[in-house]
């Protein structure tokens, strides 16, 4: 067994009942080398402190539940190691969102905006099973594949400098999945979304910082969603015109 | 004073089981309106980690709905209850082409059909994947899919404690609302159940820490049976400490397992597999696992013993376009590129073939009670469940589970509130004297880790009548102690320390189940293997087993198979 390491975690506490503005409270973790920064977080939770808040399930970097800013920056902490921090471990939660309870923040907001851009399969005519499958050529998959990766972890949303003086802008993640289905060779809603894409918080806020791409943990690349869907947008309202006149 | 929510179903648990019981309610009937109840946000649902694959016959394919048929049955050791099962491989492909049709991104073959991959116990390809993020790509897809239908209405963190049963029908549900802590009362005219499996049951799982068998606890404790508890699945390739998965697919895709002389076991040795090697059923493999480790051909590690799990033959490109998610886990969780070299594995708890008793319509004895996927037991999956074949019956049988529901509603009046109400506010302040209640003896983490040490120890791979039997006893004595819990946090708004008092009482007594079940079978079927009982005893055990929840304890009992077309044979590959 290798040397425990002993550290300091300073985590955010917030009762709504109870405190006025959230605070911070120290505990002292012997950790194991091998540690994410959810193993921490559990163990204070298990045999430190009971009343702690925090979400998270998997464990293994795909159901999204546990982002915080670790450090100041947004990490999924379930696969965030130990090993590449100090003795002093900043956990709060994730920047540009309001907080229920400790570490748990308020996703109402990103649902809202994961749905307004209808991220489902939009056909003039549904299928029946009994028809079959489509075909999709790996070429027509690889379109949008990398943009349906997406966990909803939000830390894309704590990173964007936009988000943080815009709340009501559609943000990465949202405007990826909408991307990911105007891309998708079986869908016909792209003109439904692209009118989203051009209301209001629209994909033209977006200062192109590149910040959601680099912390996204999946490597979507929402940036670049965004950028094509920008793109898309406003092909499809220009072709509007010409689909008009000749009509 | 508790809020009341009407609907006309109400659904608990949004992996892939419950979405798809909800959108088949909301499209059998127009009018119908679903709450959908679960205690995490649909898309943390545990379907997400599910990687390898989801089985379902091929239309033209080499494949036959007989074969996908006598697979299963033959996988489950013959305890399947095979109107089940061909209920289950008849639906199987319409289900995957719905959800198709509605978006997931299947691997496609290069002239655009759907992609097939070899899979454990599975005689052809026939295991539809989305590289190995199939689970993951399913729920979103379900998910995204139940955004498109308003009357489906998301009660998202949303904590179910007691079904709420009058004059002999299941009307609803009380739940915890986590965010204010209130206790909400959902009523219904049906209930379904699909709150998912219990692997937290044991230390070393693949599950994420949401797998507490809520509603096999719920369903217990409103009197209807668990059945085939005694049947957990070992996964054979699990990372050591941690228990992350390790899909299946890698060996579907060609990986071998080795032992410390760098010897494919499975190809070497006689473990019953015969020609299929590393492509055998989960049962047997962990077996041999766990034979080879016994035999001193273990590698020792700082998390226990293990088995390497080689891909390196595969090559850098396969492994990428195939495997990607395995490359990111092995590298995150353990440090191992496997394009470079080998991950260590080890067996580990992966699923509960047993669970709510149901029919073939997914209705449990309890009128008005439905419950589909790892929450179930249908049966198909008998004593052994065969790789791919859960993510497609959750959806079959959540499909299933949401038209049955529709029509019970249809046929059912309101009925009085009253009872239901006041069973609620029993419930809340059954929970406000939990909250924060300082006396007491023990935490949480202490009884939840002696009970997952004495389920391992008891209800390993590997079984014997007295460490079972230990193993009940000590559970009886945890339940003990469980009652004089004791609890930090009295606050209202978002105390997860209480959720996880709730969710280790809903694994007691499922592990209880499970213990009591396994004592009681004398033989070696599937995945119960018992050292005392090496064969299978068809004579007298081919039969469910039955647990009755009763304020003295567990009552066991016992339930016939249906054996239609393929008569039990020993089960060798």
């Amino acid at each position: 067994m290798s040397e425990l390491r002993k550290r300091t975690f300073v985590v955010t506490r917030f009762d709504p009942d109870v405190d006025h503005a959230p605070k911070t409270q120290s505990y002292e973790v012997a950790c194991r080398p091998d540690w994410k920064v959810l193993d921490a977080l559990n163990f204070i939770k298990d045999e430190i402190d009971g009343t702690l808040s925090h979400r998270w399930s998997c464990r293994m970097a795909v159901c999204g539940s546990c982002g915080m800013n670790v450090d100041g920056e947004p990490k999924l902490t379930c696969k965030t190691s130990l090993a590449d921090y100090g003795d002093r471990v900043e956990i709060a939660p994730l920047a540009n969102f309001p907080i229920i309870r400790d570490l748990v923040i308020d996703m109402d907001g990103f649902m809202e905006k994961l749905e307004s851009v209808k991220p489902w399969i939009l056909v003039a005519k549904q299928k029946a099973a009994e028809e079959g499958t489509n075909r999709q050529s790996p070429e027509q998959l690889a379109a949008f594949k990398q943009f349906s990766m997406c966990i909803n972890c939000m830390l894309c949303y704590a990173a964007c400098p936009v988000v943080s003086q815009e709340p009501h802008f559609l943000g990465p993640a949202a405007i990826a999945l909408g991307h990911r289905y105007n891309m998708d060779s079986r869908d016909e809603g792209a003109a439904q979304r692209n009118r989203v894409f051009r209301g209001e918080g629209n994909v033209f806020a977006c200062s192109y910082a590149n910040e959601c791409s680099e912390v996204c943990p999946k490597h979507v690349d929402p940036a670049a969603a965004v950028n094509q869907a920008k793109l898309n947008a406003v092909i499809d309202w220009a072709t509007s015109f010409v689909v008009r006149r000749e009509g | 004073m508790v809020e009341i929510h009407r609907h006309d179903i109400v659904v608990v648990g949004g992996g892939a089981a419950g979405l798809r019981a909800a959108i088949a309610a909301v499209e059998a009937d127009p009018r119908i309106s679903v709450a959908m109840v679960s205690k995490v946000y649909p898309m943390r649902s545990h379907t997400v980690s599910a990687e390898g694959g989801a089985a379902a016959y091929v239309p033209g394919s080499e494949d036959s709905l007989e074969k996908h048929a006598y697979d299963t049955v033959k996988g489950s050791d013959f305890l399947a209850d095979q109107d089940s099962v061909d209920y289950f491989v008849e639906q199987a492909t319409l289900e995957l082409t719905r959800l198709e049709h509605w978006g997931c991104p299947w691997s496609r073959n290069p002239d655009g059909s759907v992609a097939t991959r070899p899979f454990g116990g599975m005689t052809v390809p026939r295991t539809w994947f989305a590289t190995d993020k199939v689970g993951f790509h399913m729920l979103h897809t379900l998910f995204q899919h139940s955004m498109r239908f308003d009357r489906i209405v998301r009660y998202d963190e949303n904590f179910a404690t007691r079904l709420l049963v009058d004059g002999g029908a299941c009307r609803g549900v009380a739940a915890i609302d986590i965010r204010s802590g209130a206790m909400r009362c959902f009523l219904g005219r049906a209930v379904i159940l699909a709150t998912g499996g219990a692997g937290k049951c044991f230390p070393f799982t693949t599950n994420g820490t949401i797998k507490t068998g809520d509603g096999m606890a719920l369903a217990y404790r409103a009197g209807v049976g668990l059945k085939d508890m005694e049947f957990v699945q070992y996964h054979p390739t699990g990372l050591p400490g941690t228990g992350i998965l390790i899909t299946e697919a890698s060996r579907g895709e060609g990986g071998y397992l080795v032992n410390s002389e760098g010897e494919r076991f499975l190809v070497t040795r006689d473990y019953g597999v015969g020609q299929k090697a590393e492509l055998g059923p989960r049962d047997m493999i962990s077996r041999a696992m766990i034979l080879e480790i016994e035999a001193g051909r273990g590698i020792k590690g700082s998390y226990g013993e293990y088995m390497n799990l080689d891909l390196r033959h595969l090559g850098e490109a396969k492994i990428t376009a195939k495997l990607p998610f395995v490359r990111e886990l092995a590298s995150t969780y353990v440090g191992v590129d496997p394009v470079h070299a080998p991950i260590p594995v080890r067996p580990v708890v992966h699923y509960m073939m047993g669970g709510v008793d149901t029919d073939l319509r997914a209705a449990t004895p309890l009128a008005g009670l439905y419950a589909a996927g790892e929450t179930a037991c249908v049966s198909m999956n008998g004593a052994n469940r065969l790789g791919s074949n859960s993510l497609t019956e959750c959806l079959v049988f959540g499909a299933r589970a949401g038209v049955e529901a529709v029509a019970h509603a249809r046929a059912t009046s309101v009925g009085d509130e009253a009872p239901l109400r006041s069973q609620t506010e029993a419930e809340a302040a059954r929970i406000d004297a939990l909250r924060g209640r300082k006396k007491g003896g023990e935490k949480i983490a202490q009884i939840r880790h002696e009970m997952q040490l004495s389920m391992e120890r008891g209800c390993g791979v590997y079984r014997n009548q007295a460490a079972m039997q230990q193993t009940v006893a000590e559970l009886a004595q945890l339940k003990g102690r469980y009652a004089d819990l004791v609890l930090e946090d009295s606050s209202k708004v978002f105390n997860t320390e209480i959720l996880q008092a709730l969710e280790l009482g809903n694994l007691l007594d499922v592990a209880e189940a499970v213990a009591v079940a396994a004592a009681a079978r004398r033989e070696s079927r599937g995945a119960h293997a018992c050292r005392d009982y090496p064969k299978r005893n068809d004579q007298e055990f081919l039969h469910h087993s039955m647990v009755f929840f009763t304020p003295a304890g567990p009552r066991l009992d016992r339930k016939g198979v249906t054996i239609t077309r393929f008569q039990p044979e020993e089960r060798k590959y």
